[in-house]
């Protein structure tokens, strides 16, 4: 199983017992969770649970008031998004990821752009910059058909790609995903789930936060329920059916479409990534019949 | 591993290969997508026009061309610095007052101590002047970016603020608010040679301030379309959170770009005053809505993230054609502010139109 053979590795980010207090307001209470590299933590929870506060808490924004944070098996103490940056841990935010009316080579570089050529006369290295946005991007299996195209012509699901692509490409060890799938129909979440499983291939640790677990079951490998601000429940993957964690959840999605959606991703796909993708096509399919009658609100 | 590798022979071939879905757009279909492509079309429709109208009147002539250019330099380099900041999506409404203001400062630093100035040689005073205009300009950005108020109500009061400090200034020391007398200070035929000399091409004077706009539209246009600021800026432009999550110094840059249009603002001053031999408080009145008319019509989008400098180069060049096309046709130079305002209105709805092209492209 894969949860076993990760048993020995030490997880790349950890927090233990967190909390995050905005004066008289508890955010977060005793949070503790961790991703290894290689691996999908899911955190999930519904609107409220204090999953936007335990990311940015992660990525730098907020500090946490009590509780240890832990990258690589030291502790440390990030003053601002660009250190966490620097360390290796990015966040790829849900509206803030692109900006649309530039180009995709600009957006990919943007803040990090790569240089030519010595000052005064110092230049973007622009044809550098294309072609490693080209290349990049269909490593993470997305052909863009012209990097010149405005970021606005591109699908929700395709900017969320560049965005992970780019986080990727800029060495991030930690990929932090903000609700990727959420404004996304189901197609569209399909193609963003598969460059999860890319990323994680790649041996990125992924923390993906969604409130959908149609959306997190199939790629994870761990699952971190928060509830009022504190942590519901924490299951590895062979731990948990997928019934248990929609009832956990509440609320459910077109599970047959999914399935379906899955499978055909399947398909186009090699090695571990299409065993993954129709082992959970197979599972939704199986589960999709009890989940409808699978009591609400255990 | 076989995996990565079996990935990577699906992806499509490399780059220089052309993709099956790349649609061929032929160079026509691209270039209207280009930003300032409307004004460029507006600047031919506006030139035929008065080419026909104001045919008899010597409109297409050396002569007719030096003034509208001569007209055109100093709009043009305010407007490079006012595109520089529309696009990362700030205003500078003082740029026009800051005119006056540092012509002002200027004179009053060279102006001898007996009619109320300091009696500084020429270099010193230029130096103190120039510093002085940007701590103005840092001062509006530095005003922006802390209070994050919109730089539009911040700069509305510089454009007050300004003013009123050059000619209380001016009647304070020398209780005039015009200042005189800028060829008699040793220096000044070096200072014109370099800003206010006359070129004469064909019998007609070319202002060589002209040369100056035109260097600052090339150099602009190489900052935003091949360095790391020019990224930088339409970045900030466009979404000013999404470039800070990605680490560009979102304030430090805006604070720069008002420097710069305080920058601006000096070089046309130190031009005029060249050119004038001396200054007056209330130069430069408009120059601030005038620089805003020329980077919108040249396709700057109100709103940032989007737009070019040779579009606002050629927007300030369709501003001169109109005022001197009417100017020539001797119709009422009321109708200027009609035509003007027209214009302004017709270049916006065309550029959104062309905006909208490019995204859906």
């Amino acid at each position: 199983m894969i949860h076993n053979d990760s048993m020995s590795i030490p997880p790349i980010l950890e927090v233990r017992s967190i909390s995050k207090y905005f004066g008289s307001v508890i955010a977060l209470q005793d949070v503790s969770m961790f991703v290894r590299p290689g691996e999908v933590t899911c955190l999930l929870g519904d609107n409220g649970a204090g999953k936007s506060t335990l990311i940015k808490t992660l990525s730098g924004v907020h500090k946490p008031t009590e509780g240890e944070y832990l990258f690589q098996g030291e502790p440390v103490e990030f003053d601002s998004p660009r250190q966490a940056l620097d360390r290796g841990i990015a966040t790829v935010y849900q509206d803030l990821a692109m900006i649309p009316l530039m180009s995709i080579w600009r957006n990919f570089f943007l803040g990090s752009e790569p240089t030519k050529g010595v000052p005064p006369l110092r230049r973007f290295d622009v044809t550098h910059a294309k072609q490693v946005t080209r290349e990049e991007m269909s490593k993470m299996g997305i052909d863009i058909r012209d990097p010149d195209q405005p970021v606005g012509t591109l699908s929700g699901g395709e900017r969320q790609s560049v965005a992970i692509a780019r986080a990727v490409y800029f060495g991030a060890k930690v990929l932090i995903l903000d609700e990727p799938t959420a404004a996304l129909g189901v197609k569209q979440a399909g193609v963003v789930l598969r460059y999860i499983l890319q990323a994680k291939q790649r041996g990125i640790g992924v923390i993906f936060i969604t409130h959908n677990p149609h959306h997190a079951y199939p790629v994870g490998d761990h699952f971190v329920i928060l509830r009022r601000g504190t942590v519901y429940g924490d299951y590895a993957k062979a731990d948990v059916p997928l019934e248990q964690l929609v009832s956990m959840m509440a609320g459910g999605a077109d599970l047959e479409a999914l399935s379906h959606e899955l499978e055909t991703a399947s398909r186009t796909h090699t090695g571990r990534a299409a065993e993954e993708l129709a082992e959970a096509a197979e599972a939704f399919h199986a589960q999709a019949a009890e989940a409808t009658e699978a009591p609400k609100g255990e | 591993m076989t995996t990565e590798s079996e990935t990577i022979e699906q992806a499509p071939g490399p780059p220089d290969m052309p993709d099956e879905r790349v649609r061929r757009v032929g160079g026509f279909a691209r270039l209207m997508t280009r930003p300032e492509i409307g004004a460029i079309a507006a600047l031919v429709v506006v030139w035929v026009f008065f080419a026909i109208v104001a045919w008899d009147n010597n409109f297409v002539s050396m002569a007719a061309t030096a003034s509208i250019l001569n007209r055109a330099a100093p709009l043009g380099i305010l407007a490079v610095a006012v595109a520089l900041l529309m696009i990362a999506g700030e205003f500078d409404l003082s740029i026009g007052s800051l005119i006056g203001f540092a012509g002002i400062a200027l004179m009053l630093m060279v102006t001898p101590g007996s009619q109320g100035g300091f009696g500084l040689a020429l270099g010193p005073a230029i130096v103190i002047a120039l510093a002085i205009t940007l701590v103005a300009g840092f001062f509006n950005g530095i005003l922006v970016v802390t209070t994050k108020l919109p730089s539009f109500i911040i700069t509305l009061g510089g454009l007050f603020i300004f003013r009123g400090l050059a000619t209380a200034a001016a009647r304070i020391r020398t209780s005039r608010t015009q200042l005189g007398g800028f060829t008699d200070i040793p220096g000044y035929e070096t200072l014109n040679a370099l800003l206010g000399q006359k070129i004469g091409i064909f019998g007609a004077n070319f202002d060589i301030a002209i040369l100056w706009w035109v260097g600052l539209t090339a150099l602009a246009t190489w900052v935003m379309l091949r360095t790391k600021v020019g990224n930088w800026i339409y970045g900030v432009g466009g979404d000013p959170n999404a470039s800070r999550n990605v680490g560009v110094p979102v304030n430090g840059l805006k604070i720069s770009l008002f420097v710069l249009t305080a920058f601006a603002a000096f070089l046309v001053a130190l031009t005029q005053v060249t050119q004038f031999g001396g200054a007056d408080s209330l130069r430069g009145e408009q120059q601030e809505f005038n620089a805003i008319i020329a980077a919108v019509v040249g396709g700057v989008l109100l709103t940032g993230g989007y737009g070019s400098v040779v579009g606002a180069a050629v927007g300030a060049l369709i501003f001169a054609l109109v005022q001197q096309g009417i100017t020539i046709t001797g119709v009422d130079a009321d109708w200027f502010k009609v035509f003007v305002g027209a214009i302004l209105v017709l270049a916006v709805i065309f550029n959104n139109y062309i905006r909208q092209r490019a995204q859906k492209r």
